[in-house]
């Protein structure tokens, strides 16, 4: 300050006294000893614990931090040193300058920690390390010790079913729940007769998921509970949850006939429609006149409805004449225009002459010469107690759903795909109650495969997975280009592999 | 020859006693002992007198002396001042002086030739000292503390200063006192040197905590082996000389 108003200053050299125990000369400080004697003199680790007992559970290796919390960590991580200087007790009066870990025998049960603190003593502040010793005792934790005395026992269950008979649904549910990763604190999934089952531990997790499936799906849901244990002096009830949810029957590509109250109220849309999307509500379009709206899911389950015929019955068609018309719509993310066609079955074409003029909604899809999936209503017997009761309705001969690419896939001979899918790990019930025909899956699983390939919408909140061992097939050169459509490679996501020869082969 | 002791089990010895090369004065303690040490040292040279000053004991700190006179606050009563008079030889002065600063211990170091002082001392008081004690009076301030009685002690031979007293400064005190002085501590570390150490030309006495180091700096910064043969002491002062300058 003096220097900044100018002042002249004489340069202060600090002279040199001798330490007052030992004798050497050094520079002054504040306790005029050298360094040596005032460590010797004062031990500021005094009072600090050196030793210190701490719980391990061997089986999920966490830590206790008492009264209750266990953490999780590894030996000589960043979360174990924290863990353990929060146990050292009086740390507030030194400061803590560094703390290190030093190599112990994993079976000494024994952690060290070296640590240096500093404190102000005689107006000087020393600094001094030393080591505490940590010893490890085995103590199943709370979690662990549940589980393995009862290793089923479940708090509450999901009990997902869809009463249809195909199990295309829980295959894209199975995806959606592996994207987000809802399904994290289920302790057991089981795969049943039409449905699935989830376990969790705790009622919480149970509500979270069931939310989780409102959202992705038209549910509809109820909760019951049963008492297992009650403990009157703390007045504690310990109850078994089940949560039972029931997704609508409606599918994509299902045909519905809309019953008379519910086609009223949604403007009187022609009580055929088909079913276009579903997510947590229903998308229905009307073939015929292009109308489409949607359906949420407390409107759906007031006035539930059965589809009418469904994808199992999906007849092909071979394409002979189309007349588009000017009539574009949009709904849902996809375009449709209206069209008149000529179609015949493929079982008749060649062998008779039966041709079918109808009216459809993919007038942009189809050309003469293409094959296209629909419901055969010429030859359908349907007995639906809502077809009965529109007097007077004019059934349409077929109705078409989707154009086929069955022909080019045959030609094409791809086995294998580009990409893959991950799965849920399952619990199959194999009595014979609850048994699913293996075949029937896989060709199910097949034809969901297919879907996903064809509908990019569907893609949507899927992750697709690049496969590595995909090879592609000396075919593919001979044949015309791509037509069968195919996920592009923008859309697969790389495949964690923690591996690292397979390192150079990631791509995104 | 340094004597080390306690005043009833405090080491500051230069508090309670004052020392010069004409007399010493020592305070009222409970037990004989503190008496008895600076009378068997001193007691067939100079008079050792019992007393207080302003009712306290803190004899040391309230007054300033040399061989020629000795200066006392103006809290002093007049029973202390006769009595002092009474027990001094007649060539001392007694004077008490009217200041603001009553702990002239603690504001005025000197020997028989020069004093250094507070610089906030009255004109007057200074005056006083010139005259009373017949020295050449300097303001000055040691390690940037105004209490030069406090951080220093020296005799006719030499002198002992506060430890973080800087090379400069100790070379222009070393010139305006004409002895050797030497930045050091006493009482194990404590740079209180005025309070620890009450020195004259032939010894000194400091605190029982005073360390063997700090002891042999005090020796030989007052020369204090001379009585000894003076070979032990000349191969001394060689090995000394190369470790604290």
């Amino acid at each position: 300050m003096a220097e900044q108003a100018g002042m002249f200053m004489v340069h202060q050299t600090v002279g040199s006294v001798l330490c007052c125990k030992c004798g050497i000369p050094m520079q002054p400080n504040a306790a005029n000893m050298c360094v040596n004697c005032l460590r010797s003199e004062e031990d500021i680790t005094e009072g600090l614990q050196k030793h210190v007992i701490i719980m391990h559970c061997p089986e999920c290796s966490c830590y206790l931090q008492p009264p209750k919390t266990w953490i999780k960590a590894e030996l000589e991580s960043k979360e174990l040193l924290q863990f353990c200087l929060k146990r050292l007790k009086n740390m507030n009066k030194v400061r803590l300058v560094h703390a290190e870990f030093v190599w112990t025998e994993p079976h000494s049960k024994r952690l060290k920690v070296k640590l240096s603190v500093q404190k102000e003593v005689h107006g000087a502040i020393l600094e001094q390390s030393y080591v505490v010793e940590y010893v490890v005792q085995d103590y199943m934790c709370t979690s662990c010790s549940r589980i393995q005395a009862n290793p089923d026992q479940w708090v509450a269950c999901v009990q997902l079913r869809q009463h249809v008979s195909h199990r295309r649904t829980f295959f894209y549910i199975e995806q959606l729940i592996l994207t987000h990763d809802a399904a994290s604190h289920a302790i057991n999934i089981k795969q049943v007769n039409q449905g699935i089952d989830f376990f969790f531990s705790n009622r919480s997790h149970a509500v979270k998921f069931v939310e989780f499936l409102g959202k992705v799906a038209p549910i509809n849901h109820r909760h019951d509970k049963q008492l297992v244990s009650h403990d009157p002096k703390s007045n504690d009830y310990n109850y078994k949850h089940t949560f039972s949810v029931e997704i609508c029957p409606i599918c994509r590509e299902d045909l519905i006939c809309l019953p008379p109250k519910v086609a009223l109220s949604l403007g009187n849309l022609g009580p055929l429609v088909i079913c276009t999307k579903v997510s947590n509500s229903i998308t229905l379009l009307d073939p015929f006149t292009l109308r489409h709206c949607s359906l949420d899911a407390a409107q759906y389950w007031r006035t539930s409805f059965k589809p009418l015929l469904s994808s199992r019955q999906l007849v092909e068609y071979i394409v002979l004449d189309v007349e588009t018309s000017n009539i574009e719509v949009n709904a849902g993310g996809s375009k449709y225009v209206l069209a008149e066609v000529e179609v015949a079955r493929v079982c008749d074409f060649g062998k008779n002459d039966q041709i079918f003029r109808i009216r459809t909604h993919l007038g942009r899809l189809l050309s003469p010469g293409d094959f296209a999936l629909g419901y055969d209503l010429y030859a359908a017997n349907t007995n639906d107690i809502d077809l009965d009761k529109h007097r007077g309705l004019a059934l349409p001969e077929a109705v078409l759903i989707k154009k086929s690419y069955e022909e080019k896939r045959q030609r094409k001979h791809r086995k294998n795909r580009l990409w893959k899918l991950k799965s849920l790990n399952m619990e199959v019930d194999n009595t014979t109650k609850g048994r699913v025909d293996e075949q029937k899956m896989n060709s199910e699983y097949e034809q969901f495969l297919r879907d996903l390939e064809e509908n990019p919408e569907l893609r949507f909140n899927i992750s697709l997975y690049h496969n590595r061992d995909y090879q592609p097939s000396e075919m593919a050169s001979v044949t015309d280009g791509g037509d069968v459509p195919s996920v592009p490679l923008e859309e697969l996501l790389a495949d964690l592999d923690l591996s690292d020869e397979d390192m150079e082969d990631v791509e995104e | 020859m340094a004597t080390r002791l306690q005043f009833e089990n405090n080491c500051e010895v230069g508090v309670f006693s004052k020392l010069t090369n004409a007399y010493c004065l020592v305070a009222i303690g409970g037990s004989e002992s503190f008496y008895s040490t600076f009378e068997a040292e001193l007691a067939d040279v100079i008079p050792v007198v019992k007393t207080s000053i302003a009712g306290s004991r803190i004899v040391g700190r309230m007054c300033a002396g040399n061989k020629k006179g000795l200066l006392l606050p103006h809290t002093t009563t007049d029973q202390e001042l006769q009595h002092l008079r009474n027990s001094l030889p007649d060539q001392v002065v007694v004077q008490r002086i009217e200041e603001r600063l009553s702990a002239l211990g603690n504001c005025i170091a000197c020997n028989d030739h020069v004093a250094l002082t507070h610089p906030d001392l009255d004109r007057e008081t200074e005056e006083m000292i010139a005259d009373v004690l017949g020295v050449e009076v300097f303001r000055q301030t040691i390690a940037g503390n105004i209490l030069v009685g406090s951080y220093c002690q020296f005799s006719n031979r030499g002198g002992l200063v506060h430890p973080h007293t800087s090379v400069e400064d100790l070379d222009e005190l070393s010139t305006l006192l004409q002895v050797p002085l030497v930045a050091g501590t006493v009482n194990r570390g404590s740079e209180v040197i005025g309070a620890g150490l009450t020195v004259n030309d032939w010894t000194a006495f400091c605190g029982s905590a005073t360390t063997a180091t700090e002891l042999t700096v005090i020796e030989n910064v007052f020369k204090l082996r001379e009585a000894q043969p003076m070979a032990i002491v000349d191969e001394m002062r060689k090995s000394l000389i190369d470790s604290y300058v």
